[in-house]
């Protein structure tokens, strides 16, 4: 047994701290696959062992006649703390050079399905612990399954006691093989999962790279950690904000709640649903604030007004109209039970999803999970702490997302008489949205074209599509659109440019820079860009779109069509080159809202092609372009 | 989002839940930094209003300059105070510890407002880094008739949803500030400008690093004069917040004794 007398410095390539930031990991496996030996060696290679703990373990371990284990420390860490009552879920903090983490201890004796939801829940991020002796065990299994019915999708894999199968290679690779198809069969993205060979009795691969399995080139369980990505950004999704409540404490009438997914802007139109009623946002109140907020976005807690006075009340889900939630009166749902008395069919119960609350009515229990097994068996009851597959039904119509395109707003509780007795995930398959179409004018029909799209293509010799480029003022996107469009041209392609300039004296003469005017700018161009990319030209436009929400929605609009294009230049470059002299007028505060000066640019997160134009010359840029263009638009027999 | 701005959205969006849900809401109010914060972030998650009634239950015993601050901020703030009195040590069980029995009047001060005034549901600021016990609660935690709280059996909470449906009789302790650390409230109070009683911060080298009453509360040696200090020294500390309150040392339940009876 070899403890290292001083922790080891594991932050040689320390990157700079996120401020406070912290990420919640729950760790999981199966009893004695090694989870509290684990958790000590993260501890004390991280240096996070609070002083003479290292001590009080080994004191503990003596008194027992034992060697060194790592499992008194939890009682050591909560000795002063937890004064002997019965554990239930404790956060305990500790941290590695890039950022802090709370290890949540759910303790898995009885009651311990709502430990480990009350606990796992609120984790980011999970370590399932394997033995590399034994492989996937019941418990394992038993976990892994519910942590991918608590939505938690990043989960790093441990094969634990390496050193006890002789640090070999092919007993991790068969263990790792097992671990994927189990995962898979889970449905998990395996792209994420890191697989790691580990001894957390010796530290190998904990925080130290391991010398004895130099066949492992991965990382380290903490670089693992390290390497997590806080959830995919709740802001790129689409809006859903649950109308909480709606205060009327003065002469405003406040809608308030918590934005879930997307972001609110100032004069966006606003659909809540289930009602289906619209209204602009006016305003975006703060208290306290020194400058009124004129956007708001995912995880925060709000209040608006409205331009109307529209009958809105909890539980009504506000989004953009271009992308409401589902409407259902009947849906799919995946659940774990806890309540003492079984679910039945034609038992009825209190839903709460978000803020909304319906009474539904259990319509068919489809199937029983064996968590164990993965089995499936009918039943004609769901007793407590089994999992099923449920069908539900309400009187009216629920505003919802399936929990596959939206977390947030995708996933349930049941209550019954005062106490919450289960939870699950929505599914829609087999069910169809509801929803009313949403155009106004109730006499437009969709006109089917005889002509189809792959004829178009092969009589220019191109796809049709939509180059769209976006970035700040400056940044050379007319420049390189209209050089884009001379090449093309000459080659024989069918190409145009919708330029920012030119659109704005016509189509969008009437609309100015405001967040709403620009937005609306954009939604008209969009939908002009892709009836051009629909008749089989290729279209380029060169607009600032600095909001990302607005060129998704063109995304939307057209998929597969559209092309995202970041033209690259930072504020100080463009703000030099300046070639309307925009920038200085904008400084000297003639130019309201410009863009980049006192507008916001988001730039595009996962651009199909991004080019730089501070790194390369036009000609260079052009012909990043051209090699683009000619691979993507290319048409195939 | 930043940390800071994290957390204090989850706490509006608990206290909007308590006040949408709970109808007689009261929020109670130590003078202490927790609770200040707390109360800072009511009258922001409901628009410069604290729309419900502030208790304050004193012991009489308080420091002369938690009474000023009192004084001061109900008037500033425009609180609707509700003063709860405690009755003599006497009264209280007598087999608890002399400090916990102190402090026992505090409980017995709170059932009697709880009492007289029918609130259903009290906001209270307690975090769960403080101390052991409170690391188990729930945000939305049910108590008893007699303000018990029973802790081998609490209700599931995930998700953000949290138990508010009971039945009558029960009362609700909701708990908006459990996720935040010592650490977190004076970063937050710096950021905000929250006023902060003097205490707090050191004179000839001493300070309170948690305020309750004066008999049984005691300073802690510190250089700490600022709340830049405050911040600093807490970053570096091994000592526990509470190691200033006497109840918590007296015996190995005497906390849990209080707590599993009513205590804050």
């Amino acid at each position: 047994m070899s403890i290292p007398p001083v922790a080891p410095q594991c932050g040689q390539q320390a990157k700079p701290l996120q401020p406070h930031a912290s990420l919640k990991i729950v760790i999981v496996g199966h009893v004695d696959h090694g989870k509290s030996s684990l958790i000590g060696r993260l501890f004390h290679d991280t240096g996070s062992l609070p002083e003479g703990k290292l001590e009080a373990i080994r004191a503990m371990s003596e008194r027992r006649g034992m060697p060194f284990e790592w499992a008194f420390l939890m009682d050591a860490l909560q000795a002063e703390r937890d004064q002997g009552i019965t554990i239930d879920v404790s956060h305990i903090h500790f941290r590695t050079p890039v950022r802090e983490y709370v290890l949540i201890d759910a303790p898995g004796h009885r009651e311990f399905l709502k430990n480990m939801v009350t606990g796992a829940a609120q984790a980011d991020a999970a370590v399932l612990v394997v033995d590399a002796r034994e492989g996937m065990q019941e418990q394992t299994k038993r976990h892994s399954y519910l942590l991918h019915l608590l939505g938690i999708r990043q989960v790093i894999v441990a094969i634990n006691k390496m050193d006890l199968v002789s640090l070999a290679q092919n007993r991790f690779q068969k263990l790792s093989k097992d671990v994927r198809h189990y995962l898979s069969e889970l449905g998990l993205d395996l792209q994420h999962t890191q697989i790691i060979p580990v001894s957390a009795r010796d530290g190998d691969n904990i925080v130290t790279r391991s010398i004895r399995m130099d066949w492992y080139e991965g990382p380290t369980l903490a670089e693992s950690l390290d390497g997590i990505q806080q959830p995919v950004s709740v802001l790129e999704m689409p809006l859903r904000f649950p109308v909480q409540d709606v205060y009327k404490f003065d002469e405003r009438r406040i809608v308030a709640g918590r934005i879930e997914t997307g972001q609110i802007r100032l004069g966006d139109t606003l659909m809540f649903s289930p009602s289906n009623k619209t209204a602009r946002v006016a305003s975006i109140e703060a208290w306290n604030a020194r400058i009124q907020p004129v956007a708001a976005r995912a995880g925060q807690s709000i209040g608006i007004t409205l331009d109307e006075q529209l009958f809105i009340e909890r539980g009504e889900v506000a989004s953009l109209v271009a992308n409401p939630p589902t409407l259902s009166n009947v849906f799919r749902g995946r659940l774990f039970w806890l309540g003492h008395a079984p679910l039945k069919v034609g038992n009825r119960y209190k839903m709460k999803l978000c803020t909304a609350e319906y009474t539904v009515e259990v319509q068919a229990i489809e199937r029983i999970i064996d968590v164990n097994d993965l089995g499936m068996r009918e039943s004609q009851e769901v007793e407590r702490n089994a999992v099923a597959e449920v069908v539900l039904r309400a009187r009216g119509l629920i505003a919802l997302d399936p929990f596959d395109y939206n977390m947030l707003t995708g996933r349930f509780v049941l209550v019954e008489n005062y106490d919450i007795v289960g939870g699950g995930l929505i599914s829609m398959e087999g069910y169809a949205d509801q929803r009313p179409t949403g155009i106004k004018s109730s006499n437009i029909f969709m006109v089917e074209h005889r002509v189809p799209e792959s004829d178009r293509w092969r009589m220019n010799g191109h796809r049709g599509g939509i180059l769209w480029m976006t970035g700040l003022s400056g940044a050379g996107k007319s420049t390189l659109a209209f050089s884009l469009e001379h090449y093309l041209f000459q080659r024989g392609y069918q190409v145009s440019v919708l330029d920012g300039d030119n659109v704005r004296h016509g189509l969008c003469s009437d609309l100015g820079f405001s967040p709403e005017d620009r937005v609306e700018n954009i939604r008209r161009v969009g939908h002009a860009a892709v009836l051009f990319a629909r008749a089989g030209l290729l279209v380029i436009t060169a607009f600032i779109s600095p909001y990302r929400a607005d060129r998704d929605r063109v995304r939307m609009l057209a998929p597969g069509l559209f092309h995202e294009i970041f033209i690259e230049a930072d504020l100080e470059t463009c703000e030099q080159r300046d070639p309307k002299g925009l920038y200085a007028k904008a400084r000297r505060g003639e130019i309201d809202e410009f863009t980049g000066v006192s507008a916001p640019y988001e730039p595009p997160k996962l651009a199909e092609l991004q080019v730089d134009t501070m790194a390369h010359s036009i000609e260079e840029c052009l012909a990043k372009l051209t090699d683009y263009v000619s691979r993507t638009f290319v048409v195939t027999k | 989002m930043e940390h800071l701005d994290i957390i204090e959205s989850q706490t509006i969006y608990i206290l909007r839940e308590a006040f949408n849900k709970i109808d007689k809401l009261a929020i109670l109010w130590s003078l202490g930094k927790d609770s200040n914060a707390l109360l800072w972030m009511v009258r922001k998650a409901f628009f410069g209003h604290v729309p419900f009634p502030v208790v304050h239950i004193d012991t009489g015993k308080k420091f002369p300059e938690m009474y000023k601050f009192r004084e001061r901020y109900t008037n500033d703030w425009q609180l609707d105070l509700k003063v709860g009195t405690c009755p003599p040590v006497e009264e209280m069980d007598p087999t608890l510890p002399p400090a916990a029995r102190s402090a026992a009047r505090k409980t017995a001060g709170l059932k009697a407002m709880i009492d007289r005034e029918g609130f259903a549901g009290l906001l209270v600021g307690i975090r769960r880094d403080e101390e052991g016990t409170r690391a188990k609660e729930r945000v939305f935690s049910p108590r008893g008739e007699q303000n018990t709280w029973n802790f081998r059996d609490q209700p599931p909470e995930f998700w953000d949803q949290f138990k508010t449906d009971f039945g009558p009789g029960t009362h609700l302790r909701v708990h908006p500030i459990l996720h935040w650390t010592e650490i977190d409230i004076w970063r937050y109070s710096k950021r905000e400008h929250i006023p902060i009683v003097d205490l707090y911060f050191s004179h000839n080298g001493r300070r309170y690093r948690s305020l309750g009453d004066q008999d049984i509360t005691f300073p802690v040696a510190s250089a700490a004069a600022t709340i830049d200090e405050v911040i600093d020294e807490l970053q570096h500390t091994k000592v526990a917040e509470r190691s200033g309150r006497a109840m918590d040392h007296e015996s190995e339940d005497a906390f849990e004794r209080l707590r599993a009876d009513g205590y804050m």
